[in-house]
């Protein structure tokens, strides 16, 4: 997995993508900025692939955060209940404060998504049971809990259907003004880089953390931080776009290990391709319709998850 | 040199170490051995500043460890606990790299790299250096971690219970690196033990501790005797002596 091969596909898909789509567009029809084709050039396929490449290098970072911090390959934002506690903030914001802004809501999503992965550490800390596959169970069963709270009271305030919009991760309705809350992922990315060997060490416990004189409870919050502000952005803008978070740093671990400031670009690049894939066979399969996204990862990334934990035994 | 204060923790009203006193000399090999549920790991831990202390305190060369930064603490001291349980994908080199965390916080310098390569050497690791960790055995991996500390360069190295889990062959290499330590490189090593023969043969200094009480402190000939470990772990133990060492026969007592 070297990391030119990863730009060079990126690159090669991010064009397919930019040209792909119910519309056509020519390149040469882009060389008239006045065409109609510029226009939905730059307001519908130019977000879309920026929102693609943001969402999926920030969700696969988040989940290689989460998976270094909790020491266990199988937590991620999917399988730890941050998506969940992300939407539950989503409802509050959309039935106590309609009229709020989009960072208003954004900072609602937040507070909830770090809530919730700081709720699911408390527990992981006071679980003695540390069964590699028994952690992620729990975090599914919070999970379901905060979504089962979600829905009880979206019932009740009959916005059902507005709320599983955001339960669907998609990209068709990703437009200018529409994704630029993602641009947030960006600098988070780059904290995240900075914080890579803290994040390694903190990975390999309290103690070894403590040896080496590092502020391991310190380092960790800010990892979940990082976590929940990727999360809040993502689900705002595109929805939940489930197993991301999980199947790509569990990939790259295994060719490349865990040493994170070696594996975050790896990360980040894979994430953003994989998710391009998916996006592109989601548009193509039954064209002129389009499969969302979260249903295209969905299918694939459990069927990469199974796979996962079939040869768990060997590394993780 | 270590100088422990009447130390005491307690886990709700049970005290695990109890009103310890111990000076722990430096460029010796001191071991705590005792009974299960002695205190000896929780006395290592609160040296070390893994856990806070209930009373008492702790002086590494005349300064309170509480007094300490994090940062310049882990150049003086540095901890091993048993890693079994550490499933992270690191390699050899990468894991050593980590002990010069103190010093660089990630980003080696030269100096950096060249304490690293020698910790390598030392451990006798250079051609695996790249082999995950994952994919090595017990000895191995006990090695890998041990040069970690020699690169992390401290005055004092504490191991707990580090031959858990090696066979005998590599249970004498770690002691033998251990007395290289010391006779070689002048560090200070303080080890917790189980079998009381490797303390018997290896150390210079022994603590004993039963009930987070300290039984017995002494250097290692008058520790390993018949009467004191009656005391100590409550058995008759033989003591045969064999080329300049004092073996414990306990297995038929």
């Amino acid at each position: 997995m070297k990391k030119r091969y990863l730009i060079a596909s990126l690159i090669i898909l991010s064009l397919v993508s930019l040209f792909v789509g119910v519309s056509s567009i020519s390149p040469m029809a882009l060389l008239d900025f006045q065409s109609e084709e510029t226009e939905i050039f730059l307001i519908s396929r130019v977000p879309r692939l920026i929102a693609i490449l943001l969402a999926g290098a920030g969700m696969s970072i988040a989940g290689l955060i989460m998976q270094q911090l909790s020491r266990n390959k199988f937590v991620s934002p999917t399988t730890a209940g941050t998506l969940d506690a992300t939407r539950l903030g989503i409802l509050v914001s959309m039935l106590f404060f309609a009229n709020a802004s989009t960072i208003e809501k954004m900072l609602v999503a937040f507070a909830f998504a770090l809530a919730g992965t700081f709720l699911f550490m408390q527990i992981l800390d006071r679980i003695k049971f540390k069964d590699a596959i028994f952690i992620p169970l729990v975090g599914m069963m919070l999970g379901n809990i905060l979504s089962s709270i979600s829905t009880f009271f979206a019932y009740k305030a009959d916005v059902i259907q507005n709320m599983s919009a955001w339960l669907q991760g998609d990209f068709s309705m990703i437009m200018k003004g529409r994704f630029e809350l993602l641009y947030i992922s960006i600098p988070v990315l780059v904290i995240a880089y900075l914080f890579a060997n803290r994040f390694t060490v903190a990975g390999m416990g309290e103690d070894f953390s403590k040896n080496l004189g590092l502020a391991y409870k310190r380092v960790v919050n800010i990892g979940l931080v990082l976590v929940a502000l990727i999360t809040a952005t993502v689900v705002l803008t595109v929805g939940m776009i489930p197993f991301l978070g999980l199947i790509i740093p569990n990939i790259v671990s295994i060719f490349k290990g865990d040493n994170l400031q070696k594996t975050l670009p790896h990360t980040a690049l894979l994430g953003a391709n994989f998710l391009l894939v998916t996006d592109i066979l989601g548009r193509v399969l039954i064209y002129p319709y389009e499969i969302s996204i979260s249903l295209m990862v969905g299918v694939i990334g459990s069927g990469i998850f199974l796979y996962l934990l079939f040869r768990r035994k060997a590394y993780a | 040199m270590i100088k422990v204060r009447s130390l005491s923790k307690f886990y709700g009203k049970k005290s695990v170490v109890e009103d310890v006193t111990v000076n722990i000399q430096r460029g010796q090999i001191t071991s705590f051995i005792g009974p299960n549920g002695a205190g000896k790991s929780t006395l290592l831990s609160m040296v070390s500043r893994l856990l806070d202390a209930d009373s008492g305190e702790v002086l590494i060369d005349q300064t309170d460890v509480r007094k300490m930064k994090s940062n310049e603490f882990s150049k003086v001291v540095s901890i091993l606990k048993q890693s079994n349980y550490m499933n992270v994908r690191l390699t050899i080199r990468e894991l050593v790299s980590f002990g010069r965390f103190p010093y660089s916080k990630g980003r080696l310098t030269e100096e950096d790299e060249r304490c690293v390569d020698q910790a390598i050497e030392y451990m006798h690791l250079t051609d695996m250096q790249d082999s995950y960790l994952d994919e090595l055995s017990g000895g191995q991996k006990q090695r890998a971690f041990i040069a970690m500390v020699i690169a992390q360069d401290t005055e004092y190295i504490l191991l707990d219970e580090p031959l858990n889990n090696l066979d005998m062959k590599h249970s004498v290499q770690i002691m033998k690196i251990l007395r290289q330590l010391v006779d070689d490189l002048g560090k200070t090593v303080v080890i917790v033990l189980h079998d009381i023969n490797f303390a018997s043969v290896y150390s210079d200094r022994i603590v004993a501790l039963k009930d987070g009480k300290v039984v017995k402190d002494g250097p290692t000939r008058d520790i390993i005797q018949s009467d004191t470990l009656k005391e100590i772990y409550d058995m008759d133990i033989p003591i045969q002596e064999m080329n300049n060492c004092r073996i414990c026969v306990y297995f038929s007592s």
